[in-house]
């Protein structure tokens, strides 16, 4: 094999992870083509490793050939470490700002997109249920990969996480003992059944799919941050599509609405969390 | 790229005040940090001669500015700007000083100048050795005089460094040289 400088390897990489991310959509219909490409990059060398695959090429015949190492890519390409009641003012926030709005309605549909094992969903089933909320809801709760929805599905975590999760909870606002919603079992927590009656888990692609229904409150938190400029564009656009009119719309701490094409249709519920409320 | 865990607040108390007020590029700071920490930006911002912030998702990188990575995210270098990510942490850390050593070396190929300072563990050292293989100039910390030696000392390990210096000399040394 030829030895080539670090530089030109870099790039010879980049064409390879084109390519291959061309043929993941043409195959398979999973388009990852306008994903942000530090972190795609990051991630398809990552499970190379861990296939122990030496080239990207090498990587994409197995990727286009065998359905299951294509499956393992779209996990690895969709999961993303979140906690429950990560950034915990932001839920407060929400206690405090947006719920006495779902109040006034006679029933609430909620969308979170993007919603990985589904922290961020059992945070919320959690917080509507103190309100005195949930029975009217129903939260939609989509992913591209079906193994990190089943993940999701089951509700399980590691007991190692409970200790932040709990301090996120209290400083989220928490009502009760963050422990009364879980089981623990060896390593692990289940969360109560009765939490996901009203969660519908679902696969949905931001990137490809349209918008299915009409949404009370949105939350696409550190999603977006993995899409370029010109996806983010267009999901900006079916988050819009999506929302109704005076709905609520939540992003990560350090994304925004700034330099997006909806900018104007949104005003701040809050200056420091990332709550907006759709006006027009 | 400046990369940095125990004891790096009061080593960077040290360096960024010390940069020059005309420091011709941009100055990324990964500082290992709780997922709590709230206010490291605006106490930093006060110890700081350049204008200093958290990056949001997608910002420009501009010369002359002082970026730290926010708590609870990897901070990445794309073509036009940074990205960020909430991937597992790595080595325990996120904010990781390897991924975003690696990250800007992918896209500054030659152009970086990775800096590595006191810390407890290691990491930042493959992302240094990365730097260098791409042509970057690569500085450490004096492991015999920094609050903590593993991450100088890891650094040096893993590649061949151009400059060993105690903490004072190292802002000096990038003035000098930008």
């Amino acid at each position: 094999m030829m030895s080539a400088l670090p530089a030109e390897q870099n790039q010879l990489e980049d064409i390879e992870i084109a390519l291959l991310l061309e043929g993941l959509y043409r195959v398979y219909g999973f388009d990852f083509r306008d994903y942000s490409s530090a972190s795609i990059k990051r991630r398809i060398l990552e499970r190379m490793r861990a296939e122990k695959i030496a080239s990207v090429s090498a990587y994409q015949d197995s990727v286009l050939h065998d359905d299951a190492c294509m499956e393992r890519l779209l996990t690895g390409l969709s999961v993303h470490v979140s906690s429950m009641f990560r950034d915990p003012s932001f839920y407060a926030t929400f206690r405090a700002k947006v719920i006495p709005i779902l109040r006034t309605y006679p029933t609430v549909r909620i969308w979170h997109a993007g919603c990985s094992m589904g922290e961020e969903v059992y945070s919320m089933a959690i917080l509507l249920q103190e309100e005195g909320l949930y029975r009217k809801c129903v939260i939609y709760a989509t992913d591209i990969s079906r193994e990190v929805l089943r993940k999701a599905r089951e509700g399980i975590f590691p007991l190692a996480s409970m200790q932040e999760y709990t301090n996120n909870y209290m400083r989220a606002g928490g009502k009760h003992e963050f422990s009364d919603y879980y089981t623990a079992h060896y390593d692990n927590v289940i969360f109560h059944p009765a939490l996901k009656t009203n969660v519908v888990f679902s696969e949905h692609n931001l990137v490809t799919d349209g918008s299915f229904n009409e949404f009370h409150v949105i939350l696409c938190r550190n999603v977006m941050i993995y899409f370029n400029k010109t996806l983010q564009t267009r999901v900006h656009n079916l988050i819009y599509e999506s929302l109704s009119m005076f709905g609520v719309f939540g992003l990560g701490n350090k994304e925004s609405l700034r330099f997006t094409p909806r900018q104007d249709f949104y005003e701040k519920l809050d200056s420091r969390d990332k709550l907006y409320r759709k006006v027009k | 790229m400046v990369g940095t865990s125990y004891g790096g607040l009061a080593a960077l108390q040290i360096l960024l005040p010390a940069l020059a007020k005309d420091f011709p590029l941009p100055v990324i700071v990964v500082q290992h940090r709780s997922k709590d920490s709230d206010n490291l930006c605006e106490f930093l911002g006060r110890h700081s001669a350049l204008p200093l912030g958290e990056p949001n998702d997608k910002d420009a990188i501009t010369p002359g500015r002082v970026y730290l990575a926010p708590r609870d995210y990897h901070l990445l270098i794309e073509r036009d700007g940074f990205a960020l990510s909430t991937e597992a942490p790595v080595g325990f850390a996120r904010p990781s000083v390897n991924v975003l050593f690696e990250a800007a070396a992918d896209v500054y190929q030659g152009h970086v100048i990775g800096v590595i300072l006191t810390g407890a563990n290691t990491d930042g050292a493959r992302g240094l050795a990365k730097i260098k293989s791409y042509g970057g100039l690569c500085v450490v910390e004096d492991p015999a005089s920094a609050e903590s030696r593993g991450m100088p000392a890891a650094a040096i390990a893993a590649t061949k460094v151009d400059a060993i210096l105690p903490l004072r000399e190292i802002a000096p040394y990038l003035n000098r040289i930008c």
